[in-house]
């Protein structure tokens, strides 16, 4: 079985063109969206969908080639569905899958310096794989549910083109094959989230929250971007000897799991590159931009925070991991950058999530704590997991934002306001809600909901792989989750309805700047144009109602999937089709000398390999095996060989009842606080001074802005940057006006003393000079530049003679 | 050095052709404007063709050597030949400078600055396509010199007639300021051809016989080309000069000053004072660096106090300038290969700031960033225009100042020649830092004018003067998007900035292999 050809075909060899498609879809809207009949949107759900059904071929692909690499004759070309009714073993551990899967790389040369050339392609892996299906197909939904949510938007065409360049640039990153490809897409994210969230850029509120997008995850872009050097020249010579180079993923990854790296390179490269992902995946401290995005209209909100921008953070992570592997020791410590800054963000967020009577910003910081799961994962080795949450993740976040964007777009009179418009919509938009049931449920990790098979197994690994302390923190997240997102629900559908849930009709001071906006809007257009707050009262009003269908069926389909996406994964059912498929499998795979490293035209530069396989036997985990031992001779390992915790009902136990303690606790205090039952907590914080401390506290969340406004940025924007410029002009242009007014004056009086004086008595060269010079320093006044340029040549004539004369 | 003798007329030219069109000229009474716009878009577009032309005959595979290569005497006294070449290095800037000066000249159809006088301005300008061209061709020091001179009279007066309010000041302190660098990097021209034995002015020469001179002599003779060099880039601390000369001269003279005039500091760096002395670099190579990040940072935080859109974007220079410095100061070949692609990425992205800058002066005739608002709203198109310059300035990936940036950054990491590796990275790391302070003044800046409502003060234009007593020029204030003519000027800087920065390879191929035979040059003047 070993050395049989890896199965490959047109849309794995291709799958550059995923990205390409919405990219030149982007270029076409920009130039003649305006001119057709949809707007432009119809350029972006095609080039969308035809990048979906490139992913989706090569998805089967990927799984034919993944099968023929492990053997083929169990489950033999049978597509997508023959590998569903194939049997899988059912071991947890290290039992399948056991040959490694050959990615599909391409490579084109981009540029080159210092004789090396480095290309742009195509590296298309498990990893790779799952998220250009996972980010077509949200892309896909969210832009049909986009042509009815900001229907008759001023700016329509260029909204559509944003979010087609959006999903092009997390496509371009997703199948980067080098470092620099991937910053290209990292970096073309976030100019469109920078386009998207000041979507409405009229407000200042949302320009300003676009800038604080784009300026926040650039803080954390310097950690990018010095992460790529110090990964580039640590791993560069080897790479360059093993016929790839120090900014190919590949090369890195074999580098990192050679035991020729620096254990402080991969260190510093980490931490570097980790700073990034704080930024891009709004993890504690730099999480403060997210809540703030959900200026942008919300299809960009449930895109940004499902399956592209986000992710991304995660994704540099999961796709270097052997970098941070070995660079954190994961596995062989107790507590590393990853896991702290993971297990911190989990509560933190969730924490806020509690005070936020705006429902998108619920979710917000819901997203955050779920990223933070994400870290929390891949930091305590249990990649795979954490991968499959961002997998799941992606499915009822998504069908969370678009319910809240058919809430305010039906239900609650373009409001997000939990507390003042909505209550009880259960009733008026049943699909709505049901849907929004089922993702809640999903995220809380109910069981037998996709959120349950994930993250419960990000939780088990942690403590399987010895992280005992943030098994805890994990499961204070996995009881706070439930908590929150009980309490928005309640206030969203159950209770009594309030404000534009009621049928209210709003009038807060109109003035004519919001009406010149909303003129052209009749009311069943769905005045998308403002989100918090703004309130139109042109145009017949009638109380909460369901979407339509473009908002509807793409939350029914995603609510589908927030509960069968789990099924792929599902060892409780003896399900691991997602390991199989997406987990690099850790094991020395021969290099292959005969191919080696032939310049750009090779489309397969980089690592070529034989497929065949060094070793066969078992692993003893910790002792043997990538990422603990160094490859032998003659071969690289391209993944650490992880280890699985044994799924089993019992260590599910904890979780499971922490989330139904979560939830009943959560509909208690609701009830006491928002509903009519009298209980203990019903107006807490007025009675008890800490918990009033704590809410204060969690408002102001936790005073993060404040420092970052209003004393880092202010004082760098202004009192600093002041004092710079003060520096610059009465210091430094001081010196240079002060030498020119000193040299007219020496003139002058040389003129004056001199010259007058002497010349009258007899003439002598150095007066002659001294006019001369008197003369020709004048033109601060009189502008005689050319005696002026004479005397300095003269000068410099001078001078140059005397540096002769010194230095011969 | 090696050197292909083909097609030897075609740089003398391409570089004088200019000249042909200011003869012209002289024959044309200055009333006939009309005459001498057209005189002169014709004159630039046929110097352009013979770029273009150049660029057909140019061999790319043998990019390091210098080609169309002329040798003959000139000023036989001080042994200085009439000696030009063209390779890798040269060949990029050599073409931006014809193209840049076309385009300029076809924006002064539509926009002749308010002192008027077409023909003596158009002469100008293509007496300064001549300093500029022969400053790259230039294989002699002597002949270099004079065509770095060449180029800073038709400036001065362009500054000081057609410039702002304050243009007498600038001008003479752009003047002043860039003699006095002149002055010392002449001596140190003299000092080098004396050291070498003065036998002869010629670049090949010097380079070979420059690396031969004293350790402690190379210093010094450095220390006077820095200085000269430094000017013109120009870096912190003799940057002063630079806010003043952009904001004051007229759109015409600021773009080629920022395209192409600041160049001239870098590419002597690169072409004359690292290879002629390579121990001298190396011993100020530090210094450099470390003057190159303080000037990113410093720049940045100069943005961040600027009240006026076109000051702001001439600070930006003195930290883009700062990150070309620092790549050249790692003298490593992926530091020179950034800051070579820096120098045209920076020429074209800033050269279209100052237009869009231009523009927007024209429109409302002010710059002063708390009164422009809304400009998306009143002129979408101009309000895109500066929006993709301003992404593109700040560095995103994809446009083509990522390239001149990113690079120089990583370069910072491993500098060559056994520099201190530790001071480096400390820079490195500070660089990198400056993108994100990039970011802020050109975002700060983008949603401050471009974002919002329309500043009430220029609502509607057809009948009430705006700002009577605040605008010197009580124009009524005419608000059209971009124009015809603008869009022909705009176009191709447009272009050019996405192709280099979607398809990199297109300079960086052509630049390398020069690239890396200097640095291998300079390697073996180190010990």
């Amino acid at each position: 079985m070993l050395g049989a050809t890896l199965s490959s075909g047109w849309f794995l060899e291709n799958a550059w063109l995923i990205p390409l498609i919405p990219a030149i879809g982007f270029v076409f809207i920009i130039l003649f969206g305006k001119k057709m009949p949809q707007n432009g949107s119809e350029i972006g759900i095609v080039s969308i969908g035809i990048s979906l059904a490139i992913a989706i071929g090569a998805t089967f692909q990927w799984i034919d080639r993944v099968n023929s690499a492990s053997g083929g004759s169990d489950y033999a070309s049978g597509g997508f569905f023959g590998a569903f009714r194939a049997i899988f073993p059912t071991a947890a551990d290290g039992g399948y899958g056991a040959s490694f899967v050959e990615p599909v790389v391409k490579s084109w040369t981009w540029w080159q310096s210092g004789g090396l050339e480095f290309g742009i392609g195509q590296h298309i892996d498990g990893l790779a794989i799952m998220l250009l299906l996972l980010v077509t197909f949200i892309s896909f939904l969210v832009q049909i549910y986009s042509t009815e949510y900001v229907s008759g938007d001023r700016r329509y065409t260029h909204f559509f083109a944003s979010l087609t360049l959006f999903s092009a640039g997390m496509l371009v990153m997703v199948l980067a094959e080098n470092m620099l490809q991937l910053i290209l897409g990292w970096e073309i994210m976030g100019l469109c989230s920078f386009m998207l969230i000041g979507h409405w850029w009229e407000e200042e509120a949302n320009s300003r929250a676009a800038l604080k997008a784009f300026f926040t995850v650039r803080v954390g872009d310097v950690g990018l971007l010095v992460g790529t050097a110090i990964i580039f020249f640590g791993a560069n010579d080897w790479a360059v000897e093993h016929g790839s180079n120090g900014f190919s993923i590949r090369g890195i990854s074999a580098w990192a799991l050679s035991g020729e790296a620096s254990q402080s390179v991969l260190f510093w490269g980490g931490v570097a590159l980790f700073i990034a992902s704080i930024g891009k995946s709004g993890q504690f401290p730099l999480h403060t931009w997210l809540p703030d995005a959900m200026a942008g209209p919300t299809p960009v909100s449930s895109l940004l925070h499902s399956s592209t921008m986000v992710v991304a953070g995660v994704f540099l992570v999961a796709r270097l991991y052997p970098v941070f592997f070995v660079g954190f020791d994961i596995l062989d410590t107790t507590v590393n950058f990853i896991t702290i800054i993971g297990g911190i963000t989990i509560i933190v967020a969730a924490a806020l999530a509690f005070v936020q009577d705006d429902i998108k910003k619920v979710l917000a910081y819901s997203t955050v704590s779920q990223l933070g799961y994400m870290m929390l994962g891949l930091g305590v080795g249990a990649w795979l997991p954490a991968v499959f949450h961002i997998f799941t993740h992606a499915f009822f976040k998504c069908a969370l934002f678009l319910g809240a964007g058919s809430i305010s777009h039906s239900g609650s009179h373009h409001s997000f306001d939990m507390k003042k418009d909505m209550g009880g919509l259960a009733k008026k938009m049943p699909i709505t809600a049901a849907t929004w049931m089922v993702s809640t449920a999903a995220l809380c990790g109910i069981p037998f909901f996709s959120g349950f098979f994930s993250k419960d197994e990000i939780i088990d690994n942690a403590s399987h792989n010895g992280y005992q302390f943030f098994y805890y923190v994990a499961l204070v997240g996995a009881f706070m989750t439930p908590a929150y997102m009980t309490r928005a629900t309640y206030l969203t559908f159950f209770g009594k309805p309030r404000g534009a849930a009621a049928g209210e009709h709003h009038d807060e001071g109109h003035d004519d700047a919001h009406g010149a906006a909303h003129a052209d809007h009749d009311d069943h257009n769905g005045d998308a144009h403002d989100d918090h707050g703004a309130h139109d009262d042109h145009g017949a009003h009638h109380g909460p109602h369901e979407s339509p269908w473009r908002i509807t069926a793409p939350l029914i389909v995603l609510s589908i999937l927030a509960i069968g996406s789990g099924y792929l994964n599902a060892p409780a059912f003896g399900t691991h089709y997602f390991t199989d498929w997406v987990e690099p499998v850790g094991v020395e795979v021969a290099l292959d000398d005969e191919y080696g490293y032939s310049s750009g035209e090779d489309e397969s530069a980089g690592i070529v390999l034989a497929a065949v396989q060094a070793g066969d036997e078992e692993y003893d985990v910790k002792a043997k095996g990538c990422g603990f031992a160094d490859p032998s001779e003659g071969t690289v390992c391209y993944a650490p060989k992880l280890s699985h915790a044994v799924f089993s009902w019992s260590k599910a136990m904890p979780s499971i009842i922490l989330v139904f303690a979560g939830i009943l606790f959560s509909a208690w205090v609701c009830m006491g606080i928002y509903g009519d039952r009298r209980n203990p907590f019903a107006g807490l914080t007025s009675k008890f001074a800490p918990a009033r401390w704590v809410h204060t506290l969690l408002v102001n969340k936790y005073y993060l802005d404040h420092l970052y406004e209003k004393v880092i940025v202010f004082a760098f924007a202004h009192p600093i940057a002041r004092a710079a410029y003060w520096v610059n002009q009465n210091i430094l242009d001081g010196i240079v006006n002060n030498v020119g007014r000193g040299g007219r004056r020496t003139g002058e009086w040389v003129y004056r003393n001199v010259d007058q004086r002497v010349v009258d008595g007899a003439v002598n060269a150095s007066g002659l000079a001294a006019s001369e010079g008197g003369h020709a320093l004048q033109p601060v006044q009189s502008g005689k530049v050319n005696q002026y340029g004479a005397l300095l040549f003269g000068a410099a004539t001078v001078g140059a003679i005397v540096l002769i004369l010194v230095n011969i | 050095m090696q050197t292909i003798t083909n097609d030897t007329w075609l740089l003398t030219v391409g570089t004088f052709l200019p000249l042909v069109g200011v003869l012209l000229m002289m024959f044309v009474p200055a009333s006939e404007e009309k005459t001498h716009k057209q005189i002169g878009i014709l004159t630039s577009a046929v110097t352009a063709a013979v770029g273009v032309y150049t660029l057909l005959r140019f061999d790319f595979d043998q990019s390091e050597k210098l080609q169309f290569f002329v040798d003959s005497e000139w000023i036989t006294v001080i042994k200085s030949n009439y000696t030009i070449g063209l390779d890798g290095i040269s060949l990029p800037l050599y073409f931006l400078s014809m193209v840049v000066t076309l385009l300029v000249m076809i924006y002064t159809w539509d926009n002749m600055p308010d002192a008027g006088n077409p023909k003596s301005f158009i002469i100008l300008m293509l007496v300064l396509q001549v300093g500029m061209a022969g400053s790259f061709i230039a294989q002699d020091l002597i002949l270099f010199f004079v065509f770095f001179e060449v180029v800073l009279l038709p400036m001065y007066f362009m500054i000081g007639v057609w410039g702002g309010d304050d243009r007498q000041y600038a001008s003479l302190k752009f003047f002043l300021y860039t003699m006095f660098g002149s002055a010392l990097m002449l001596v140190a021209f003299l000092a080098l051809f004396f050291q070498t034995g003065a036998a002869s002015f010629s670049f090949a020469h010097l380079m070979e016989a420059g690396a031969l001179i004293d350790r402690d002599v190379q210093i010094w003779i450095f220390a006077g080309m820095f200085v000269g060099f430094a000017v013109k880039v120009p870096m912190f601390p003799f940057h002063t000069w630079l806010p003043d000369a952009h904001t004051q001269a007229p759109t015409q003279g600021s773009v080629i000053l920022a395209a192409i005039l600041l160049k001239l500091g870098t590419y002597g760096f690169v072409r004359i004072a690292i290879p002629m002395l390579p121990q001298g670099a190396k011993a100020w190579a530090p210094a450099i660096g470390i003057l190159a990040v303080i000037g990113i940072i410093y720049g940045a935080l100069g943005c961040l106090a600027q009240t006026d859109m076109k000051r702001l974007i001439a600070f930006s220079s003195v930290a883009h300038m700062g990150f070309v410095m620092l790549g050249i100061s790692t003298l490593t070949d992926f530091g020179i290969n950034a800051a070579l692609f820096g120098m045209v990425a920076h020429g074209l992205i800033t050269g279209m700031l100052f237009f869009v800058a231009g523009s927007v002066k024209h429109r409302y005739h002010t710059l002063e960033i708390s009164r422009l608002s809304g400009l998306l709203i009143q002129m979408p198109r101009l309000g895109w225009i500066l929006g993709f310059a301003a992404m593109a300035s700040l560095g995103l990936p994809g446009l083509a100042g990522f390239w001149g940036e990113f690079p120089a950054i990583l370069s910072a990491y491993n500098p060559n020649f056994g520099l201190s590796e530790a001071l480096f990275r400390t820079l490195m790391v500070i660089a990198a830092i400056g993108t994100v302070f990039a970011a802020a003044y050109l975002l700060w800046l983008y949603q401050r004018t471009a974002f919002g409502r329309p500043n009430p003060e220029f609502e509607q234009s057809a009948h009430h003067p705006v700002g009577a007593g605040v605008n010197d020029e009580h124009h009524d204030v005419d608000l059209h998007d971009v124009t015809k003519i603008e869009w022909i000027a705009w176009t191709p800087f447009l272009i050019a900035i996405v192709v280099f920065g979607v398809y990199p390879q297109l300079m960086f191929g052509v630049m390398d292999p020069a690239v890396s035979l200097l640095i291998e040059r300079v390697g073996a003047g180190i010990p």
